[in-house]
């Protein structure tokens, strides 16, 4: 009996109503969360896998070794490899092709890599206007790593004690 | 002005209407544009969002300010597609037929006891009537279309619009008991005498039912199944593109203006400040406007849409049988001595 007088009056002072506009007009006064991209960034993480790149020894020489273990770990059969003997008798890939509309950044070609070669940077805001534009080949992915060695060499070395 | 009068002679009357018109539309459609933005802004606030705020004037920000005209101006250059299956001449008028009664039932709403166009006695009885007409906008936008969804939105806004009217209508029969007069000047003058003398008091059960019936009957969130997003994609204006769709979006935010300043004139006290102590004027009916739509941005974005059944049982098995009841009240009360309770 009480509990129905009590609902009848919950019900037509609108009590529950009112408890929802509550939460409400009380987020009207919470900090905003909003990151103003442009503008703000979030902070990043030393692993965060974003455009890939191929990285050079410090006297130049590629590191990748044509293992092929990334092109064979890679989920999404992303990685295209071919490889031939250079004339100093090591192996080297003469093809190295990244198809970035395949790639799903899982960082597994990271990982498998012995050498270090292949490596995912911080990069995240590129883009292409055609679909051939986000076709890498070794070329753009040494050029990529050529213009970020500095950040991903220190990236690595952060992470070094934990891998 | 005299001289004006002088020089114009007998078109001074039909020039002066019309420039009283002006004055009236020319601000509402201002305010219309920037209740869009004050929605948006308000609703990201409460989401923990910012809302607009890059679009400024003259290369400065200004937190947003600039984004409805962006807006007009996007809209009024998208180009109108008619939809081949589309009864033409039904599909044009409908937006029309919207904006129209949105627009006409300004003309006997009073700003104070001088600013009003037309000073009629009737003036409630027009508004019923004009709002009323509203709903064949989204019943034609829905048939000329010749599409499901928008047929669907056009069934339900006219089921809905038409159960809603009535407990607004009894609603507003208690307001004409208490206030003796279907004249709106002379129903916010009965409310004289500070904001305890104000009808939400004694016909508070008839004021929630009339604000909650002004959400329903401006299809506004949780009663905006007309429009209905998630089910029917847009509901009745589905097939509508560029300034025929703006005006459609024009007339729900004009209703809603002009719902809230009903809410403001029928149980707010309209230009009556507060407290006998403060000057009345067209401030206050400005903040009480303010206030009921920021109401209905807050019910926005608080509650989720409510089932067309729920819908229904809400206005007919709840909100007429309690305005009855409260006509009943008002009525019994009226023939004791302590009839000056409702006066």
């Amino acid at each position: 009996m009480i509990s129905a007088i009590k609902r009848f009056f919950n019900t037509f002072l609108l009590i529950d109503l009112l408890k929802g506009m509550a939460v409400t007009g009380r987020h009207l006064f919470a900090r905003k969360i909003t990151i103003q991209y442009p503008d703000e960034r979030t902070p990043q993480s030393p692993r965060f896998r974003g455009l890939h790149a191929q990285r050079r020894y410090a006297n130049g020489e590629e590191r990748c070794i044509a293992c092929k273990l990334c092109e064979a770990v890679c989920p999404a059969m992303a990685i295209t490899i071919e490889s031939a003997q250079r004339a100093d008798g090591s192996r080297r890939t003469t093809r190295y092709d990244i198809d970035l509309t395949k790639c799903i950044f899982c960082g597994f070609c990271e990982e498998a890599c012995p050498v270090d070669a292949i490596v995912e940077t911080r990069i995240f805001e590129y883009h292409g206007e055609r679909r051939v534009d986000l076709y890498y080949t070794k070329a753009m992915l040494l050029a990529v790593g050529d213009r970020h060695e500095a950040q991903i060499a220190a990236d690595r070395a952060a992470d070094a004690k934990y891998r | 002005m005299d001289y004006l009068q002088q020089l114009l002679g007998p078109a001074w009357l039909p020039i002066w209407t019309l420039a009283k018109i002006i004055i009236i539309v020319l601000p509402l459609l201002i305010a219309v544009a920037y209740l869009t933005y004050a929605e948006r802004k308000i609703i990201g606030y409460m989401q923990v969002r910012i809302g607009p705020n890059r679009v400024g004037f003259f290369g400065y920000r200004l937190i947003g300010l600039g984004q409805p005209i962006a807006d007009a101006v996007k809209l009024m250059t998208k180009e109108i597609v008619l939809p081949t299956g589309a009864d033409k001449p039904l599909f044009l008028l409908a937006p029309v037929l919207a904006i129209g009664p949105a627009l006409a039932a300004w003309a006997v709403v009073p700003f104070t006891e001088d600013w009003v166009l037309a000073n009629i006695d009737a003036s409630l009885l027009y508004i019923m009537a004009i709002t009323s007409m509203g709903v064949y906008g989204v019943i034609v936008a829905g048939w000329a279309s010749n599409s499901k969804y928008a047929f669907l939105g056009a069934m339900r806004s006219a089921a809905q619009i038409v159960s809603y009217e009535i407990a607004m209508g009894f609603a507003l029969v208690g307001v004409l008991m208490a206030a003796q007069s279907l004249n709106m000047v002379d129903i916010v003058n009965a409310q004289r005498g500070g904001f305890w003398q104000w009808y939400w008091l004694p016909l508070f059960p008839l004021f929630l039912v009339y604000l909650i019936s002004g959400v329903a009957e401006t299809n506004r969130a949780p009663f905006d199944v007309a429009e209905g997003e998630s089910e029917i994609v847009a509901g009745f204006h589905l097939d509508y593109s560029g300034m025929a769709f703006a005006v459609f979006f024009l007339a729900e935010y004009a209703n809603m203006i002009l719902v809230s300043a009903l809410t403001s004139i029928m149980f707010l006290g309209g230009w009556l400040s507060p407290f006998p102590f403060l000057p009345d004027g067209f401030f206050w009916i400005a903040a009480k406007m303010s206030f009921v739509l920021f109401l209905f941005l807050w019910f926005r974005a608080t509650f989720p849409r409510y089932r067309y059944d729920q819908i229904m049982r809400l206005g007919w098995k709840v909100f007429i049988p309690v305005t009855l009841i409260w006509i009943l009240v008002i009525g019994g009360f009226m023939q004791t001595p302590l009839g000056y309770l409702f006066h």
